[in-house]
């Protein structure tokens, strides 16, 4: 057998597990910690066998063509996998963490409702690791990727009726989309500059690269950074570092794994993985190393101020990938994996036993206490002091900078389109859509000067859509539709820029039909048994239709382009026909990309998650509500600075 | 209670004073001591208070109707009980109609509590999430500046007050702290004062109570801890000075400094658009249908065991009372844990004696280890001794663990951390998850105190801080002799009386302290019985004790000793006193004490799921034993869960009865107490101690959301003072889902064995004690030793019950015990 098929195995066990436990029935609390237990103790042997090989072969590079899943003459979507020395690292620490936390869990969880589920989730965050560890171009990657970026939505809200881990959770898949854009603009340009969909094993021969790269070193310098702004997301490096401490709203040990460990260290894996195409960038690796560093530096403080146990590990977890990030700069690979290594194990152990801290530091303190020395000092250092005590405290504003960056004037753009009801929408845009796509069966040819902006009206159509869809908050219904439309104008869009052919718009669309109707079926059925469906509050229904629940997640994943759906290789397509000179084109569909997902997400967790409060007010408020009606929030005679568009995310 | 009426004038003193009544006060996570979650309602019937609390708060007292008509289908709610109650409140006619609604009437919609409902308007008619932006902030700062020893920098400044501090660093640093001018000038204004900040955010000074309710019950958990900690400060070692009303003066300077960033400074306060008045929040509720039915099925639940119970009672045979004096005797605590421990000695070894006492012995004292900076309380949390006993030891060390050493979080050295140390922690967690065995993380009940150390019993001209350290002879005298006469133990000693503490060993736990014993404040109670043992052997002792008319041989010998609750582990103190004869006696115990420890952990392992049953004793034992070291084991012991009996009676009154480790037991022989002088004090500590339990457990579990503090799984530890879920959360109160889980939520039921006239004179002359009782807080019930009727308590008086159930009489317990992991019921056993 070659050597490479038993990469299957890695990525085979996990999954047949993963649908098996998926069958298992709630109840059946042993059998299923037996389930993750064991494929993860396969798993973890099969690795160890496979070294031993892999050690008699001499260490040798393996690449895995896997499955060919569309095909045409400039383009092919492949699943393929690759295996090297961070490969093996990334997948033993993978299998070896898996192992330990699955057999923790059969006894820390026992009893707590959800079993199941975390088991499942667990698993399929396995599954998404070993893909992405294992992937052998960006494609494969990707499929991993948005595995990684669901699971931990997943078990980040848990608690799933409980407001804060639900909040948290879309705050996390949020940050998450935002590096997903990354890898998407990156197999973008990386398109076009290899004119194939490349390989991790062609990307490191470094003359190929450099051959490329000659003449193109914008593209390079623009892949390069793309591929950073996805690393830095996920490994919660500068600016993004806010989403890591909210993450911990799980089990213990979910967070030991997810945070400490493997998750969180992805970022620094897809640098190493990338690191022979921009090697020889110097820019980059200056770019890389200083966003390392200035998390280090930041997050560090951030840890010597936090008085929460989880809070302070995951800081300090960050500041070591933090030195990673330079560690991956400078070339020290060996030295990264080590620290990765090290870094992931002491993470995990200490969260794992961070209830433990009240005991020890008490008796610690009973022992062993001084008062503080009192610091009469003032001047220039102490009140420098003073005030990184309180920047580091407020965590240096990062959460906020993101929402006012990136979330707020998207949502002020939608709410500019608050006009927009249901109906407007089904007569304005649903015609000229359809006059639109008719033009284009047709064949009616436009004149060249007015059809050369066709595709970034189309797209910028498409994304107002989706950012009306971000801000809307009354109807479900129309922010779900909304979401539609954006994949529709995005079609049309392409389908003016570039011969687009129907059996790829067929691709594209087929998802977006099926899993957008069967969406909008489940929030109509829902409005019809409950009498509302507005995103103001946290609804909750899971309680009480959870298979509902379940398909509408399936809806929404299917409609964000998932890879359940076809949606998910249409949007590689959908990219293949932006030219390599129309970013903002790309950008458009970048954007949208990212809203896309985030709003099919927050209608799901709005609709399903959180718990309803009681819709009965005592009597006392019952009266009050009569007698006064809705006024102004202003005193008279002042000019309305109300703008609820400032509501921040979420 | 006079004050509540006094809130209506409307000052904010009173305010004030109501929401501490009001808030919840539960101690840093070091100090959990057990207490009547609901307290600030007690002063009501039971049902009209959780009425009142359901209203105003919104917690939840009762099951579900559901849930209700679920255990009556499981039969756990018996017919014929369910009929009793029905038919004793609504008559006889009237009664069959009640039983159709109590079966099949839909349960009405939840409507929201009032609390809540006022300030909810900045959400719903301002369309402001106002708690979504000040609550974060809030809680970091507010937890950094009580924060025990998490953060690696501390709490700037030297300021003394939380408010003080903010002020400090708004003027100090370059960070502000608020942003807007007109609360920044407030901060700083000589007259800010909580009228003057509620004059611009709510308006309406008839408004200003409730809404000081909405926005501190917001977050009960941190207002909760900060009402604790203003009253007392001595319960954080890193003493840091904080009030209530400096916290709710940050708190609206940090709304009103939102709301001018939001609207300027321009906006409509709350209380003008929607005038409320603060009584409105405490106006009494009327009782609905819906209560009527809850309250019917919860004492049907109720009573469908206390009727066994009583029952069971019933049926014990009068025992002939044997002249020779008990093998051994050996005093436990009353604790719920200990009855089974007990029950399996006499079987073991019918000839010994067991007694029931609260466990700190008698003995108030504080503790003061070797190499400890500070003195620990360990006798119940009322109680304020003048006593400090310290202990000299040598070669202590403390245990340490490099992965909480700080050094770990910062960049380089950090970086070194992770190199090394990392490597240490995957070996660390895989013995650890394969072979859990105790580690410096653990917490150990016999790491109290050091077994081989010296204790200063007696008192030696010394104090320290304004305590006595030691104990004067006469003292002592008093001690034992209370002690004696309380369990009624004047005659017949035997050669040796065992004193045997408790406490408890876990890891991982962040409510360790409500693992210990209660009568000692949460310690564990090792000290206490050596200080006992030691005043009992003092031939000076003796000599008082003679001369009162208590006479102890001079053979006989007292022992102290410590029952490690979670392990099944005994350990004895000062063995080398005994005298050659007794040392004897005390090897053959010692074989008694192991084997009846083994039964005790095979016992308590039924209730262990992920034990399998199939085990020998010995296996078994080990396992449960590996429960207390075990990582991942958020259930190292089941602690008091399932706690619904309080008996003070002679043992012989109930002897050869299962209790299946429900109830909490204290000896008394009202033959000796013919006035009830010992009685007073007995119950004085059994209702608030045992009721306190009761009460906690009962409503943790009704309502673990709100009284509880839901699942431990997520929780995250806050400056080493409380536990929040995640990263921004509230503090949670109450007892977490893992400790209540198996618990029946019912009331306690205290019986108590001597003349219903003695019994009534103790309760009228007591009258915190007779609160309880008086508005069933706890049922209570005198068995009549002279005619054995039972009488339980109703409206002033007592009422005759006759007990329904029939008990069995069982000859196998062991297999019975390992049938199932559900509550037994009550049966006659006499032999294991």
């Amino acid at each position: 057998m070659e050597l490479s098929a038993w990469i299957q195995f890695m990525i085979g066990i996990p999954l047949v597990g993963f649908v098996i436990s998926l069958m298992i029935p709630e109840r059946k609390e042993h059998l299923l910690s037996r389930v993750a237990f064991y494929t993860a103790g396969l798993n973890l042997v099969s690795v160890f066998v496979f070294l031993i090989f892999w050690g008699i072969q001499g260490f040798e590079t393996l690449n895995l063509k896997e499955l060919t899943l569309y095909k045409t003459e400039d383009f092919e979507f492949l699943i393929d996998f690759f295996f090297d020395r961070v490969g093996a690292v990334y997948v033993v620490m993978g299998a070896l963490l898996t192992f330990l936390i699955t057999f923790y869990s059969r006894y820390y969880l026992h009893r707590e409702s959800g079993y199941k589920r975390f088991f499942n989730t667990v698993l399929f965050f396995y599954l998404g690791f070993n893909i992405t560890v294992l992937a052998g171009n960006f494609e494969t990657l990707f499929v991993g990727w948005e595995i990684l970026g669901l699971s931990s939505f997943l078990l980040v809200a848990f608690y799933r009726e409980n407001y804060l881990p639900t909040r948290n959770a879309i705050k996390v898949f949020s940050i998450y989309r935002i590096g997903d854009v990354g890898i998407i603009l990156a197999m973008w340009a990386s398109h076009h500059l290899w004119h194939e969909n490349i390989t991790f094993l062609k990307l490191s021969n470094a003359e190929l690269v450099h051959e490329h790269l000659m003449g193109h070193s914008g593209v390079g310098l623009f892949i390069s950074l793309m591929l950073l702004l996805a690393a830095a997301a996920k490994s919660a490096q500068f600016p993004f570092s806010s989403w890591l401490p909210r993450a911990m709203e799980g089990p213990t040990p979910s967070s030991a794994i997810f945070y400490g460990s493997l998750s969180v260290h992805l970022g620094v894996f897809l640098l190493l993985r990338t690191f022979p195409f921009w090697e020889n960038q110097i820019v980059v690796r200056v770019i890389i190393a200083l966003i390392g560093l200035t998390t280090a530096i930041l997050s560090t403080m951030i840890a010597r101020v936090q008085t929460s146990v989880k809070t302070q590990i995951g800081y300090a977890s960050l500041t070591q990938i933090g030195i990673m990030f330079i560690e991956v700069a400078a070339g020290l690979e060996v030295l990264a994996l080590i620290h990765f290594m090290g870094n992931a194990f002491l993470r995990t152990y200490q969260l794992l036993v961070s209830p433990s801290i009240v005991s020890y530091l008490i008796r610690e303190q009973f022992y062993g206490f001084e008062p503080k020395a009192k610091d009469q000092k003032s001047g220039f250092t102490s009140k420098l002091k003073l005030s990184f005590y309180i920047w580091s405290l407020k965590e240096w504003n990062l959460d906020k900078l993101i929402n006012r960056m990136v979330f707020r004037p998207f949502k002020n753009i939608g709410h500019k389109l608050d006009f927009l009801t249901y109906k407007t929408v089904l007569y304005y845009f649903l015609p000229s859509y359809l006059i639109g796509i008719g033009l284009l069966i047709i064949g009616y040819t436009i004149p060249s000067s007015i059809h050369f902006y066709l595709p970034f009206v189309f797209s910028f159509i498409a994304l107002l859509m989706v950012l009306k869809a971000f801000s809307e908050r009354r109807s479900a219904r129309l922010s779900w539709t909304l979401l539609i439309m954006n994949h529709l104008w995005m079609v049309l869009a392409i389908a003016e820029n570039e011969l687009f052919a129907w059996d790829e718009i067929a691709i594209y669309l087929s998802g977006v039909v099926v899993f957008g109707l069967s969406g909008l079926l489940i929030i109509s059925y829902l409005k019809r048994e409950t009498g509302q469906s507005g995103l103001f509050e946290y609804q909750g229904y899971v309680k009480h239709y959870p298979v509902l629940s379940f398909l509408f997640l399936i809806s929404a994943l299917g409609l964000m382009g998932f890879p359940i759906s076809p949606t998910f290789l249409g949007e590689d397509l959908l990219y293949s026909h932006i030219g390599d000179d129309q970013f903002l084109l790309a950008l458009f569909a970048a954007i949208a990309f990212v809203m896309e997902g985030i709003v099919t997400m927050r209608i799901f967790a709005r609709l399903f998650m959180g718990s309803k409060k009681p819709t009965l007010l005592p009597d006392t408020m019952n009266s009050q509500k009569r007698i006064l009606s809705m006024g102004s929030v202003l005193k008279k005679g002042s000019i309305s600075p109300f703008n609820s568009s400032s509501d921040q995310l979420n | 209670m006079k004050h509540t009426k006094d809130a209506r004038a409307n000052g904010i003193e009173e305010i004030l004073h109501e929401l501490k009544h009001f808030l919840p006060a539960q101690a840093p996570l070091k100090d959990f001591v057990h207490h009547n979650t609901l307290h600030a309602f007690q002063h009501m019937p039971f049902h009209q208070a959780l009425k009142q609390a359901g209203t105003q708060f919104g917690y939840k007292g009762y099951l579900p109707l559901e849930e209700y008509r679920a255990l009556y289908r499981a039969g756990k709610i018996r017919g014929e009980i369910l009929q009793n109650v029905l038919i004793d409140h609504f008559g006889e006619k009237e009664s069959n109609d009640w039983i159709i609604k109590l079966l099949d009437q839909k349960s009405k919609p939840e409507v929201s509590s009032k609390v809540g409902s006022f300030r909810g308007h900045w959400r719903s008619e301002y369309h402001f999430n106002l708690d979504k932006v000040t609550h974060p902030f809030l809680f970091r700062i507010l937890s950094a500046y009580l924060d025990q020893g998490i953060s690696i920098w501390s709490f700037p400044g030297n300021s003394d007050g939380f408010l003080d501090a903010i002020r400090a660093i708004q003027k100090e640093s370059y960070s502000s702290i608020l942003k807007t001018t007109r609360a920044k000038n407030l901060l700083f204004d000589p007259e800010l004062s909580i009228e003057k900040v509620l004059e611009i955010l709510v308006g309406n000074p008839d408004g200003y109570g409730w809404y000081l309710f909405d926005q501190q019950f917001a977050h009960p958990g941190w207002s909760g801890m900060v009402s604790v900690l203003e009253s007392q400060p001595e319960s954080l070692l890193d003493s840091k000075t904080i009030t209530l009303q400096d916290l709710i003066l940050f708190e609206c300077l940090l709304e009103i400094d939102a709301l001018d960033q939001k609207f300027g400074e321009n906006w409509i306060p709350i209380g003008i658009r929607f005038p409320v008045k603060t009584q409105d929040l405490f106006v009494t509720s009327p009782f609905e249908q819906q209560d009527l039915m809850l309250q019917m099925w919860q004492e049907a639940y109720e009573w469908s065991y206390y009727d066994e119970v009583l029952a069971g009672i019933k049926y014990v045979k009068p025992m002939v009372q044997s002249p020779d004096t008990p093998s051994f005797q050996a005093m436990f605590c009353i604790d719920d844990r200990e009855c089974s421990i007990r029950r399996h000695l006499e079987l073991l070894d019918p000839a010994c004696a067991t007694y029931g006492t609260p466990g700190f012995f008698n003995v108030e004292f504080y503790f003061q280890p070797e190499f400890g900076k500070f003195h620990t309380k360990v006798c119940p949390a009322p109680m304020t001794p003048k006593y400090l006993i310290k202990e000299t030891a040598d070669h202590k060390k403390l245990a340490t663990d490099a992965h909480f050493n700080q050094t770990s979080h910062s960049l380089i050295r950090g970086w070194v951390s992770a190199q090394t140390l990392g490597f240490w922690s995957a070996l660390k967690l895989v013995s650890n998850i394969f072979r859990p065995s105790s580690s410096a993380l653990e917490v150990s009940s016999f790491k109290h105190m050091d077994p081989n150390g010296t204790l200063t019993i007696e008192y030696e001209g010394v104090e320290e801080g304004g305590l006595q350290v030691g104990f004067k002879i006469i003292e002592m005298a008093d001690r034992v002799e209370g002690l004696l006469k309380s369990i009624g133990l004047l005659d017949k000693f035997s050669p040796i009386i065992y004193m045997i503490g408790h406490g408890a060993s876990s890891i991982n736990n962040t409510h360790y302290a409500g693992y210990d014993c209660g009568a000692c404040s949460g310690r564990p109670g090792s000290v206490n019985a050596r200080v006992i043992a030691h005043m009992g052997n003092d031939p000076r002792v003796r000599e008082i004790l003679t001369s009162r008319g208590i006479e102890i041989p001079e053979s006989t010998q007292f022992l102290g000793g410590l029952h490690d609750t979670t392990k099944d582990e005994i350990m004895f103190y000062d063995t080398e006193i005994l005298s050659q004869s007794n040392l004897m006696f005390h090897r053959m115990n010692q074989e008694l004490f192991a084997q009846s420890l083994d039964v005790n952990a095979m016992e308590r392992s039924r209730r262990f799921a992920t034990i399998s049953k199939s085990k020998t004793l010995d296996s078994l034992h080990e396992k449960v034993k590996k429960r207390a070291f075990s990582l991942f084991e958020p259930r190292p012991e089941y602690n008091h869960a399932t706690n619904s009996l309080c008996i003070v009676s002679r043992k012989s009154t109930i002897k050869g009865l299962f209790l299946d480790r429900r109830a909490f037991l204290n000896s008394y022989d009202y033959r000796k107490d013919p006035e009830g002088i010992a009685l007073t004090r007995i119950l004085g500590a059994a209702a608030p101690v045992c009721g306190g339990i009761n009460l906690e457990y009962y409503f943790s579990k009704m309502d673990n959301e709100k009284l509880g503090a839901g699942t431990k799984l997520p929780h995250n530890v806050m400056g080493l003072i409380g536990v929040a879920n995640g990263a921004d959360g509230d503090l949670r109160t109450g007892l977490p889902y893992q400790m209540v889980e198996i618990h029946d939520p019912i009331r306690l039921m205290l019986i108590v064995e001597h003349e219903p006239e003695v019994v009534m004179n103790v309760l009228l002359k007591n009258p915190a004690t007779y609160e309880w009782i008086k508005n069933y807080w706890v049922h209570f019930v005198v068995l009549d030793p002279r005619t054995k009727v039972f009488n339980y308590y109703r409206d002033g008086g007592f009422v005759k019950y006759v007990p329904k159930a029939h008990i069995d009489q069982i000859d196998h317990l062991k297999d019975k015990l390992m049938s199932s992991d559900e509550n037994l019921p009550v049966y006659l056993i006499d032999s294991l």
